[in-house]
């Protein structure tokens, strides 16, 4: 994993004048699974769209095989856009109504290999059912004949027909039942496991990411916060906003009696995160006063894990949980 | 005793052009004073159906049968007027997404204080005071402030907290909460779920917990039923049920749960299939094409709900103890 296949420097977003997305540097090597947590409204699919040039970043670059996808030519970024694919939350949203299921994932073969001729487009495309746990005769059906579990195979056929080098998955399994998460959480490892595809997987949920992922990247109010191999972060988190994340997942399986669920952070009541400093020092029950005044740059503490905070190099005491 | 909610083989069924899809099928249950019962199931499984014919709030195209009495009142088919003397007082509902469920024209003080002036025929400056009172009973900073300002000017945790302290207003004893945190982050629903806890405390309500995550409901919950395709499937204990699950759903459901410990980057465990559609007619036991357990019998005579002392189960070959 020595050659980087995207390389993000500095990406921003602004919305009318509100940062979406500060800074946000990272690489992502061939094969990898990086793993993207964060609360809604961090950025996280910001950054996915902001990588594909789905919407305007500020500033900033985004670096595959040489090319700058911010600043290439329209007819350079489409033809790169082949190898960047991505899986959206809602499968039944990110599915064309009125195109047959079979139409939906043979539209990527009609743009990208006008060469192929309708009988091998046809073959393509049902292997790929095959592949995504559907079957062939599904091809000629629309949509809302399928469960939602069923319309994110349908997604995945048609963002993996391609082959692509990386595969972007937002939120993939937000939206689906327990027994269904682990089915499209397997067939994303099959796939990748048999293509070599790299994946930037967003998802709020700590758990799956954990499972998949070989980094893991966690996002606060745009920024990167803290960057770590799944086992450090979740072993031996540094980030006060990690800490927190991880000690409010609730236990899977209930404590003798009823345990206190940790309630580790100061709540915010505005909407709003503070405009100057450390974005969440407010919630933060270490705040000093250099964080009000000052980002804190995202620094490397231990070979491989990064962590943006003024006292990430302090012993903290472990989180209190309040009554 | 009375139970505070008492429903006897409820079925909700809607129609839809020449169909009719069977939502809840002979649902019976009864929540004590002061009991919390976790409700859990997927997503079509029927479980916020049972309440809204509770809180008399199916759509129009829905047919309800069976009985839901409410401290002894029948809740179902009664008219808007009788409905309207416990609805929103002694019986509330706590929705998903907080921001819908509040008024996004009228400030929180407005809000609250409404609940009380329609409901116990309180002054509004009473009524504004309590509602004060009540901000400070959720854990709401500067409560006088914020009676002033408007549902947009909040984070999402804080408008829930306003939500919960609404529902909360008339002392219900039955208080209805339909995955009052699945639209939060992770931090704020671990601390919404210990308010929870709190105001169960203060206030002695009975408390219906709606979630599809296990992991919300397991540490609330005195009793947890456990519904599929339309049916209580399983009720146990809390402890029970993720010791010694009996039904197999619940069972392979405890397994796909995503743990933060153990080996990575291997298979999860999964059940094969899917959950039966709306409408769908099985003969047997719904869960049956996706059992691992299954027998020929599963597949033609559906199991029914069996007592056996605390715990009850719908399965023909339930798991040992």
């Amino acid at each position: 994993m020595n050659d980087a296949l995207l390389r993000v420097r500095n990406l921003s977003v602004d919305f009318g004048g509100h940062a979406a997305l500060s800074d946000v540097s990272f690489e992502l090597y061939a094969g990898e699974t990086l793993g993207l947590v964060g609360e809604s409204g961090s950025g996280k699919s910001t950054l996915a769209r902001a990588i594909l040039r789905l919407l305007r970043a500020a500033h900033g670059s985004v670096e595959w095989f040489g090319q700058d996808l911010l600043t290439c030519a329209a007819p350079v970024l489409r033809a790169l856009r082949r190898d960047l694919q991505i899986v959206f939350q809602d499968p039944l949203a990110s599915l064309n109504p009125r195109m047959t299921v079979g139409d939906t994932i043979a539209e990527p073969l009609r743009i990208f290999e006008p060469g192929l001729n309708g009988h091998a487009r046809q073959l393509r495309v049902a292997a790929m059912l095959e592949r995504v746990g559907l079957t062939p005769a599904m091809a000629a059906r629309y949509p809302h004949e399928f469960s939602g579990g069923q319309c994110q195979r349908i997604g995945i056929a048609r963002a993996m027909i391609l082959s692509p080098k990386l595969l972007i998955c937002d939120e993939p399994v937000s939206s689906l039942d327990m027994s269904i998460q682990g089915q499209i959480v397997n067939l994303l490892l099959d796939l990748q496991r048999d293509a070599g595809t790299a994946m930037l997987f967003i998802s709020h949920n700590l758990a799956v990411v954990r499972h998949l992922s070989h980094r893991v990247l966690v996002m606060y109010s745009g920024r990167l916060v803290e960057i770590a191999a799944p086992d450090a972060l979740f072993a031996s988190s540094v980030h006060p906003y990690t800490k927190a994340l991880l000690a409010a997942v609730p236990a899977s399986v209930p404590a003798a009696g009823h345990a206190a669920a940790p309630a580790a952070l100061v709540e915010r009541f505005a909407a709003a995160p503070p405009a100057s400093g450390c974005a969440f020092r407010d919630r933060c029950p270490y705040a000093v006063a250099v964080c009000e005044t000052t980002v804190p740059p995202l620094a490397e503490v231990v070979a491989g894990h990064w962590v943006a905070c003024h006292r990430s190099h302090e012993a903290l005491i472990p989180l209190s949980f309040p009554p | 005793m009375t139970p505070t909610l008492s429903i006897e083989d409820l079925s909700v069924s809607f129609s839809q052009r020449d169909a009719s899809l069977e939502a809840v099928q002979r649902v019976s249950l009864a929540i004590a004073p002061a009991e919390c019962v976790g409700i859990i199931g997927e997503s079509g499984s029927g479980k916020t159906q049972v309440f809204m014919a509770a809180m008399g709030l199916l759509a129009s195209n829905a047919l309800a049968r069976g009985s839901i009495r409410f401290e002894g009142g029948e809740l179902l088919h009664a008219d808007a007027a009788a409905l309207n003397r416990v609805r929103g007082s002694k019986l509330t509902m706590i929705f998903q997404d907080p921001m819908t469920s509040l008024a996004p024209h009228l400030c929180i003080g407005t809000q609250l204080a409404e609940v009380l002036v329609c409901h116990s025929g309180l002054s509004w400056r009473d009524a504004w005071s309590s509602a004060g009172r009540m901000l400070e009973r959720v854990r709401v900073p500067d409560p006088k402030r914020r009676l002033h300002q408007y549902p947009h000017e909040l984070s999402g945790g804080m408008r829930q907290r306003v939500v919960i302290g609404m529902s909360l207003m008339c002392e219900p004893r039955l208080v209805i909460a339909d995955e009052p945190t699945t639209a939060l982050d992770v931090t704020i629903q671990a601390q919404l779920i210990e308010l929870l806890r709190i105001m169960r405390g203060e206030f002695g309500m009975a408390l219906v917990l709606i979630s599809h995550d296990l992991g919300v409901v397991a540490g609330l919950a005195d009793r947890i039923l456990v519904m599929y395709a339309g049916r209580i499937v399983e009720c146990a204990s809390a402890q029970e049920l993720f010791r010694h699950a009996r039904h197999p759903y619940t069972a392979e459901m405890l397994k796909c749960i995503p743990r933060l410990s153990g080996p990575r980057l291997a298979r999860l465990p999964t059940i094969a299939g899917q959950p039966p559609r709306p409408g769908e007619l099985l003969e047997g036991c719904a869960f049956a094409p996706r059992c691992p357990l299954a027998q020929d019998r599963c597949r033609t005579e559906r199991p029914l709900l069996s007592n056996a002392g605390d715990s009850s189960v719908a399965c023909h070959f339930p798991l040992p103890r």
